[in-house]
């Protein structure tokens, strides 16, 4: 139920630690970073099913970061986490593809909910693209 | 005029000043130049024209008081010629002479004398007993002696009585004769007094020495002093010969100098006694011994001219004050204008800048709802945290136990609860946002209600609302009827705030229309405030959600009224 890969990002490090510590306690195999920048560098060096992103962020912001993450790596299932009720902001990254948004302070257990609705959301589309590829095969 | 604020009543009162100062200068400088320049030609041509026809008047009446005089000359020189020492000489002759000269002359003739070489009168006809008078020392006789005819000046005589002679010397067997004719000094008088024009104008005769030869019209009698300064002026004219180099004497102005041979002068003189100025027509008889002088005031002979002057500046004082008064008119009009235009920008000025405070409360609201919640969150999570550890490792003494877990339960709440707050500050305040949706009209109204029910509580007013379910979706920009119920609400409480009260909220479908009522048991309006209210307040509270499917009546109920 567990065994996916969940990259957090956020600015704020004591958060960040916090967070990790908790999920990791729940069975979660928790990441961080504090920079849009190196979460996409993450992205590209380990596995990561779903992404925690923070909207307001120096740097790259949540935003740029989940067009690029989308770019990259379209499967790859976003929650975004907004600092405060700009839900602008979150109803653009609805549109940009995150799976859902949430409100710090949030709940850690509705946060993990989320996290494994995007996963298995991720695990569905993955066997989709697997049966279509297979079908494709067998036609060939 | 200060740089913010309304102005002060003194630079309106200054801007009306200069407007209507500019306006008359502008209005009235071609009025008035117009008017003097067309006054002043017409003066002096009037005038001209009124001189010309005195000097004409007086001329000719000069002319007919010479005629005159020559001919009673002629008539008793022809008389001299005619018939002998014997014939004259004899009284009754002599009264038969004097008879047929009456007949001939209207009477003008009083008596007639005849007079020898030294001076005694011979014979004598007239109602005068003067037979043998001695006119030996008279100055007439000495006079008609030298020349050969002689026409005296008025004098008294014997006869105690003013009269003039008429005497003509002649050469009768070797001896010096006068026959000597008194003129009717009536008689002449009625001639010069003929010469009347207007209501002023009067005439009389002097000889150079400014004696009177006419009695002077006894009414305002010709100041004699000013007379002799007149003849003054016209002997010096003589003596030079021409009367344009006349020293001017003070007092009298030279109107029209006399010129060669039209022997009329007139002078202008203000009267000594009476103060009023009068024109002065001379003109020379019998050679230059007299003077007919025609006196008219001044004031009578420019009769028309002062009239039309009159009627002149009356004109323009009249269209002066139209002008005056319309300019102040329309300037108080178009002060009134600009005041009020003042007073809108002012009022402007004000909402722009209050609009610019919120809008900046906005901002500095939003930034502090995201700074709070980040720290807030990590709060949240490091109380979790610990949960988290203490389940793993329960803490020994079962109560502590149980208020660690609590306290870390309210902390997890607490967060929450800034959290909301944070969520609610921050959705008012953002921008307003004029763009129209579906909106659920209960939802609106629980939302806002939401936000000031904490406030209400503390103010001691209770919240009643009566939803009515199943409302059909309103086309409304939510966020400005948000700001509405909003404000309708806060004031709800502060009218209710020092006794407490019952806030009542009722939503309704009225005849295909959603009504909001928002109702409180406060003091309500002032009379005086909801006379204003109804007609520009009311405006106020409903534009904002002036749209077809939503009238939002505002019922601001009154505790007496429900």
């Amino acid at each position: 139920m567990n065994g996916f890969n969940v990259l957090l990002v956020d600015d704020e490090l004591e958060f960040l630690d916090t967070l990790i510590k908790r999920m990791k306690k729940r069975g979660l195999q928790v990441a961080g970073v504090n920079r849009g920048e190196d979460a996409l560098a993450w992205l590209d060096r380990e596995p990561v099913d779903v992404v925690v992103l923070d909207v307001k962020m120096p740097g790259l912001d949540g935003i740029e970061t989940l067009r690029e993450i989308k770019n990259r790596r379209p499967l790859v299932e976003v929650i975004m986490l907004t600092g405060h009720a700009n839900m602008e902001v979150a109803v653009q990254g609805m549109e940009l593809g995150a799976f859902d948004y949430l409100m710090k302070p949030m709940d850690i257990d509705e946060l993990i909910y989320k996290l494994q609705d995007a996963n298995r959301k991720k695990s569905l589309q993955e066997q989709r693209i697997k049966r279509k590829q297979e079908e494709l095969g067998t036609r060939r | 005029m200060n740089g913010s604020g309304i102005h002060d009543s003194h630079y309106y009162r200054a801007l009306k000043r200069s407007i209507v100062g500019i306006v008359m200068l502008v209005a009235l400088t071609p009025l008035l130049l117009i008017s003097v320049m067309s006054a002043y030609q017409f003066h002096t041509a009037y005038q001209d024209k009124v001189l010309a026809h005195l000097s004409e008047v007086v001329e000719k009446h000069a002319r007919e008081i010479d005629r005159f005089l020559l001919e009673r000359l002629v008539q008793v020189k022809v008389t001299t010629r005619t018939y002998s020492y014997q014939q004259l000489s004899s009284e009754p002759f002599l009264k038969q002479l004097l008879q047929v000269l009456q007949e001939e002359n209207q009477g003008l003739f009083v008596d007639l004398g005849l007079i020898d070489d030294a001076g005694i009168q011979v014979a004598y006809a007239g109602p005068f007993s003067l037979e043998h008078a001695d006119y030996a020392g008279a100055e007439w006789f000495q006079q008609a002696m030298r020349s050969e005819i002689y026409l005296s000046d008025v004098f008294l005589g014997l006869r105690k009585l003013p009269h003039f002679i008429v005497a003509v010397r002649h050469n009768w067997e070797g001896r010096q004769w006068i026959l000597r004719a008194t003129i009717d000094f009536i008689g002449f008088n009625r001639l010069v007094e003929a010469v009347r024009i207007g209501e002023t104008g009067k005439a009389v005769i002097l000889n150079r020495a400014g004696e009177y030869q006419t009695s002077s019209p006894s009414e305002p009698t010709i100041d004699a002093a000013l007379l002799r300064r007149i003849l003054k002026v016209e002997d010096q004219a003589a003596a030079t010969g021409n009367g344009a180099s006349v020293p001017r004497l003070p007092g009298l102005l030279d109107l029209k100098a006399s010129q060669p041979g039209k022997e009329v002068r007139i002078t202008q003189a203000a009267e000594p006694t009476g103060g009023r100025t009068s024109i002065y027509v001379t003109t020379p008889l019998k050679n230059g011994n007299w003077f007919l002088i025609y006196q008219q005031e001044k004031a009578d002979a420019f009769r028309d001219l002062y009239r039309a002057r009159l009627v002149i500046i009356g004109l323009l004082l009249v269209g002066g004050l139209l002008i005056l008064a319309t300019t102040i008119l329309l300037t108080d009009k178009v002060i009134g204008r600009i005041t009020q235009a003042d007073r809108e920008k002012e009022m402007m000025n004000e909402q722009v800048i209050e609009a610019g405070k919120l809008a900046s409360i906005g901002e500095l609201a939003s930034g502090i709802a995201h700074e709070i919640n980040n720290p807030v969150a990590i709060m949240v999570e490091e109380a979790g945290w610990i949960q988290d550890l203490l389940s793993e490792v329960p803490i020994p003494h079962a109560d502590n136990a149980q208020e660690v877990t609590r306290a870390l339960e309210q902390i997890r709440t607490q967060g929450a609860r800034c959290k909301q707050i944070t969520h609610k500050l921050l959705s008012f305040a953002r921008k307003t946002d004029p763009r129209v949706h579906q909106v659920q009209l209960n939802d609106l109204v629980e939302e806002v209600l939401s936000l000031s029910e904490q406030r209400a509580r503390y103010a001691g007013v209770t919240v009643a609302r009566h939803l009515t379910p199943d409302l059909p979706p309103v086309s409304i920009s939510p966020s400005e009827m948000q700001q509405v119920l909003l404000n309708l609400i806060n004031n709800a409480v502060d009218a209710m705030e020092k006794q407490g009260g019952a806030l009542e909220i009722t939503t309704r479908l009225d005849d295909g229309r959603v009504v909001v009522d928002v109702a409180d048991t406060g003091p309500g309006i002032p009379q005086a405030a909801r006379d204003g209210m109804s007609e520009g307040a009311f405006d106020y509270l409903t534009k904002p959600c002036d749209l077809e499917e939503l009238v939002a009546k505002v019922q601001e109920a009154v505790a007496q009224g429900r």
